[in-house]
């Protein structure tokens, strides 16, 4: 072999092994943090474990906010066929109110309310979350009007 | 009739893009001397209907022709304006003609200035030309700017009020100056590839050096922005739109430091062009996440599945087209010249490996869940622990490579000497780490470490900055760009380590301690603004029993719009952020009230712009360096 042919080797294999690495740890740290998105109806139809970090969407229940002591409030997420209660502290987003689309994200508890750590309402009064929309429409609860 | 006449320059501005990729690659050829002047000529002419057409809809905007759909959709006759003009760009339809009027702006920027032989200038142009009339056709047929309504309302429906902010105005086209900068790299590099001229690089510096500029401020825009406009106290949230603009900014990184190489010791000569391709790709790729909708975002304005279809073909066929060519003159061109293991070339080569690492860990991350989805309907999210554990380590490795570099030598270094004289710098490094880890509370190992890099990074600069004082302007502009790095790097370390955080309800008159402040909430007000309404919360500093100042956040409701948003309020002292945003109304004047302290936050900002301005300096030896002399004697100065 010449030296560039030994040099481009080398080369070659340097560069596969940090490919390799690469891999690894990219497909690792998704393994580890990716979050999947779940309609009230997939909990309400599929058993989750408590603890287990999701993301929940859907309409914020008529009737359902209950503000606590200090920064608590509870609330009820619904897509219409199904809900789920979540308890929230914090300061939830201006546009947080009864019938808006919401996507919060927690982990359930042993009782079955869903714990949130955050909670999310886009700044838009006509904006539907398109993970909300795609639940709804599953359901049976969207109107292309408008909710 | 302003409308039509706006459509119009479109049309000619299209035409004349199609005569100068005709004439552009034609005057590739030796003999083909009128075709050049043809082409430099058409590169003018465009730049003027494109600056037509922008001027025409900017009109239509200040006046709020309402008859024009794209007006009536984005603006309101109550907007000020500043936001008029903004808004402009602050939707799918004008942003796209932003994007051809910066990459019109380059075209002409490249004939004008006429960098590298003429020939090499020429099929830039050309590839240019090509890229114009994509972007043209994609506009008339998918985006038009000017369309008409009729009737024409009496009132617009006015422009996102997270879009009515002076970050926000001027974050756009910073980015665009940034993404379409690269497509004259892209440019000069597939015409080396027709010409086979090797330096290209050479030529093509001041364009990698603008767009690089430009990514870093349009990036660092935005993050501001999100940290003072969306009211959590974060400044990067790893959303899918903010990687579009991370990820050509590594590559751009990655192409300064290789195209380098290439230019002082002929190493990484093909490396160089495939990297040129790669960035401008990047940006192509960012395009089309945040303007095809498939992200829900902020900037995510419109959903057409046939915008996203255009720019996933008009990216197939640049990057293909690119690739291809690449594939067959490549081999041709001569490879890039050897150096030894232990020299500045090594460092550059590691330096590149890292970039491009880190960027696949973002590409991996942001289109991921987009691919998952496509196949089988499962919706996931990748949040900021995954860019912990991935991007973090691997863009840590990379700096702490940085300090070496710039002191090996070409084709050959000498690591030992080089070691040597950083010993100060690793000595600052330490007493970072141990002072960290001695004073500050919570203790961080993490933290520690964080500082350590910075104190090395900053630390080898300053002594860059004094070995080589009066020296050459290129030396003096690296470490200037490599202690922002540090400083960033501090900013983001004091705001994730150290930041406390306070979320309550408060009445009137209660007090609250945050951190070393305490705050004594004054009850609110309603104010009205110019095109909103808002609750204003009066939140005394309080020193003692006195006043010591008097913060104002607002929850600001927008009526043309019915959007809310929040205006926080931040007092800095330049190392450190007292950050407060008003809340939620939970009755009998009690209110929600976040309160962030957030140490050295202001540094992640100041870092950024320290990297700029060391850019900055480095395109003005440049150009200086271009004006003054020919090529060989530029080369010598260096």
């Amino acid at each position: 072999m010449t030296a560039k042919k030994k040099r481009r080797l080398a080369f070659a294999a340097a560069l596969v092994a940090v490919g390799a690495v690469l891999a690894v740890i990219v497909v690792y740290g998704l393994g580890q943090n990716t979050m999947y998105f779940r309609s009230p109806t997939d909990i309400a139809e599929a058993k989750i474990a408590p603890g287990v970090s999701f993301r929940l969407g859907g309409l914020v229940q008529q009737g359902s906010v209950a503000h606590g002591k200090g920064a608590d409030v509870r609330f009820s997420i619904t897509d219409g066929k199904s809900s789920v209660p979540v308890t929230f502290s914090g300061v939830l987003p201006a546009l947080f109110r009864e019938g808006q689309g919401v996507v919060t994200t927690g982990a359930l508890n042993q009782t079955g309310t869903f714990i949130a750590n955050e909670v999310l309402a886009k700044h838009d009064e006509k904006y539907m979350p398109p993970e909300v929309v795609d639940s709804l429409k599953r359901s049976g609860r969207w109107k292309d009007s408008g909710v | 009739m302003t409308g039509e006449l706006g459509q119009l320059a479109v049309c000619f501005a299209l035409a004349l893009s199609l005569v100068m990729a005709g004439a552009g690659l034609l005057g590739a050829r030796a003999d083909q001397a009128a075709a050049r002047s043809i082409a430099n000529g058409a590169a003018m002419g465009m730049l003027v209907f494109v600056a037509l057409a922008f001027g025409v809809l900017t009109y239509a905007f200040v006046v709020s022709d309402f008859s024009i759909a794209l007006v009536a959709n984005h603006s309101h006759t109550s907007k000020p304006l500043i936001y008029k003009i903004s808004g402009v760009w602050g939707n799918h339809e004008g942003s796209m003609l932003l994007w051809v009027l910066v990459l019109a702006i380059y075209a002409a920027l490249v004939a004008g200035l006429q960098r590298g032989g003429e020939r090499l200038t020429s099929a830039s142009l050309g590839v240019q030309g090509l890229l114009a009339a994509a972007f043209f056709l994609f506009l008339l047929f998918t985006s038009n700017p000017f369309g008409r309504l009729d009737p024409a309302p009496f009132e617009g429906a006015g422009l996102t009020p997270l879009l009515q902010d002076i970050g926000l105005a001027i974050h756009p086209p910073m980015l665009y100056a940034g993404y379409v900068g690269l497509s004259a790299s892209f440019a000069y590099a597939a015409a080396a590839l027709m010409v086979g001229e090797e330096g290209w690089t050479r030529a093509a510096r001041p364009f990698m050096l603008i767009a690089w500029i430009a990514l870093t401020c349009g990036m660092a825009l935005g993050s501001w922005w999100a940290y003072y406009e969306l009211g959590w106290g974060g400044f990067w949230f790893w959303d899918p739109v903010e990687n579009a603009s991370l990820m050509p900014w590594l590559i751009a990184t990655a192409l300064l430091h290789s195209a380098l190489a290439t230019e002082k010791s002929g190493a990484f000569r093909t490396w160089t062009l495939l990297l040129a391709i790669g960035g401008f790709s990047m940006s192509l790729i960012g395009t089309f996440l945040v303007r095809s909708g498939l992200t829900s975002s902020v900037h995510a304005f419109a959903s057409d599945p046939t915008r996203g279809f255009f720019i996933m073909i008009l990216i197939a066929l640049a990057i293909g087209g690119a690739l291809a060519l690449f594939a067959w003159r490549a081999p041709t061109l001569k490879g890039g010249a050897a150096f030894e293991p232990v020299s500045r070339e090594t460092t550059l080569l590691l330096n590149n490996v890292f970039l491009i690492a880190s960027c696949a860990c973002v590409f991996v991350g942001t289109l991921y869940p987009l691919v998952l989805e496509a196949f089988n309907g499962t919706k996931i999210s990748v949040g900021p622990p995954y860019y912990a554990l991935t991007f973090a380590p691997i863009f840590f490795a990379l700096l702490l490579l940085v300090p070496l570099g710039p002191r090996l030598g070409w084709k050959r270094g000498d690591l030992k000497a080089a070691w040597r004289s950083l010993y100060p710098a690793l000595g600052l490094a330490v007493i970072a780490a141990v002072t960290v880890l001695a004073i500050i509370t919570p203790r961080s190992v993490v933290a520690a470490m964080a500082f350590a890099v910075a104190g090395w990074l900053i630390g080898a600069s300053i002594l860059d900055l004094r070995r080589r004082k009066g020296a050459r302007a290129s030396a003096f502009a690296a470490a200037l760009a490599h202690a922002g790095l540090g400083v960033t790097l501090l900013g983001v370390t004091g705001t994730t380590a150290w930041r406390s955080e306070a979320l309550t309800v408060m009445a009137p008159g209660e007090t609250i301690v945050v951190g070393p402040y305490t705050l004594r909430f004054d009850g609110v007000t309603e104010v009205t603004g110019p095109n909103y309404v808002a609750d204003r919360g009066h939140i005394a500093l309080m020193d003692g029993g006195k006043v010591k100042a008097m913060l104002r956040p607002e929850q600001r409701f927008y009526t043309a719009e019915g959007q809310s948003v929040s205006d926080t309020a931040i007092r800095t002292t330049g190392l450190r952020d007292l950050y407060l945003a008003l809340g939620d109304n939970r009755g009998g004047g009690r209110y929600a009230v976040r309160v962030y302290v957030s140490p050295l936050a202001p540094l992640i900002w100041l870092g950024a712009l320290v990297m700029a301005l060391g850019g900055m300096l480095s395109l003005g030896g440049r150009l200086r360096a271009g004006a003054r002399a020919p090529v060989a004697e530029a080369v010598a100065a260096e």
